[in-house]
């Protein structure tokens, strides 16, 4: 009797979760789009990494390749390595003066 | 490797906020002062290295130490640069179809005068460096321009500075507003840092000269455009000084900007200045 209240009880928890939900293309496009518009502005300040482009390239190729849960962590990696450069960029516009020769 | 990508992610984070915290303590802008700037520049390089001979500064890492120096003179016996000295020397001479040669569109002939590049263009209100000038004399007669990077522009500037050699850098900054702007971007880009690796051209060249990244002998910034073209041994080829910003950018994973971009031409405008008086080693070779 203990045995299958437990039993119960633990479906009852299990049935009540929201289901895990694979990511979508729609998920994936906009993890996409956030990061190229990050790294598009990191271009326009003329401070782009290499590391961005190329974690761009690997979104797209898992999401070319139907790979959703790995084109969105890539997508999302690629959005905080621009913003990086852009937080660069924007502070390198007095820092550099720090470094230099007087 | 997610571990090694999360390291130097966080490395290069950490580094960007030293960065900006170190930014609060810099006061407002001076005037652009390019003869305070040469001053205080060479004074630096020449108390840091007091056992290097002034112009032995041209000559790169081989300057750094007596070992380094044998190293450069033994290359010289057979220099790796000599095939595109050669090729330099004949592609100069040979008429462009048009009948013209290169020597038509320089001073002198285009004999001896490295020591006066890049120069600001008072027309054009932007620097021009040899390379620029050397397709443009190509398109001004009817002929395609050469990629700025290797092969028949290093040939060619190869040739133009064996001829200068010795020739003390004599780089003019006139009066003109827009002159000492491009002076002061061209600092402003050597200094300013880039990259995931948040390296800026100072990184390396005035914090570190002498000491070495992996297997290879940092230059000091003084004089480091004066042997260019170089071979490399790490390219196996010759390379122009488009091709030592470019791969210079990369190194510090920032995509690389055109060659012969407004920021890289400023930069040699800057660097050459402040290698004022001393003599022109080009071409070099470098590990």
């Amino acid at each position: 009797m203990k045995r299958s209240l437990s039993l119960a009880l633990l479906l009852a928890v299990i049935f009540a979760l929201p289901p895990a939900r694979a990511a979508t293309e729609a998920d994936y496009k906009a993890a996409y789009a956030a990061a190229e518009a990050a790294s598009k502005e990191a271009t326009g300040l003329r401070n782009q990494w290499t590391t961005t482009v190329a974690t761009l390239a690997a979104a797209k190729k898992a999401a070319d390749g139907g790979d959703f849960d790995r084109a969105i962590a890539a997508a999302k990696e690629a959005e905080a390595l621009a913003k990086a450069s852009i937080f660069q960029a924007t502070s390198e516009k007095e820092a550099w003066k720090t470094m230099e020769i007087r | 490797m997610k571990a090694r990508s999360a390291i130097l992610f966080g490395s290069a984070l950490a580094a960007l906020v030293v960065g900006a915290l170190a930014s609060t303590h810099v006061t407002a802008a001076d005037k652009v002062d390019p003869a305070a700037d040469i001053k205080a520049f060479q004074n630096f390089f020449f108390q840091k290295f007091p056992n290097v001979k002034h112009e032995d500064f041209a000559n790169g890492p081989y300057s750094m130490n007596e070992d380094m120096k044998r190293q450069w003179q033994e290359k010289e016996e057979f220099p790796p640069y000599e095939f595109a000295l050669d090729a330099g020397k004949e592609m100069f001479a040979t008429p462009f179809k048009n009948g013209k040669t290169y020597a038509d569109c320089f001073p002198d002939g285009g004999i001896g005068i490295r020591q006066n590049y890049p120069y600001f263009d008072e027309k054009e209100g932007k620097v021009v460096t040899l390379e620029l000038a050397l397709n443009r004399c190509r398109e001004a007669n009817g002929e395609a321009p050469y990629s700025y990077v290797k092969d028949e522009m290093a040939s060619l500037t190869a040739y133009m500075a064996y001829t200068s050699r010795g020739k003390l850098m004599d780089i003019k900054i006139p009066d003109d507003p827009r002159a000492l702007a491009a002076f002061e971007n061209g600092k402003r880009y050597f200094y300013t840092r880039r990259g995931q690796m948040n390296f800026s051209c100072a990184s390396c060249h005035v914090q570190s000269p002498g000491e070495r990244i992996r297997a290879e002998v940092l230059a000091p910034a003084l004089g480091i455009l004066n042997a260019m073209p170089i071979y490399r041994s790490e390219w196996s080829s010759m390379g122009t000084t488009s091709r030592r910003f470019v791969t210079c950018n990369s190194q510090t994973r920032a995509v690389p900007l055109e060659p012969q971009s407004d920021e890289y031409r400023d930069v040699e405008y800057f660097l050459s200045y402040v290698a004022n008086g001393l003599p022109i080693s080009g071409p070099g070779a470098r590990p």
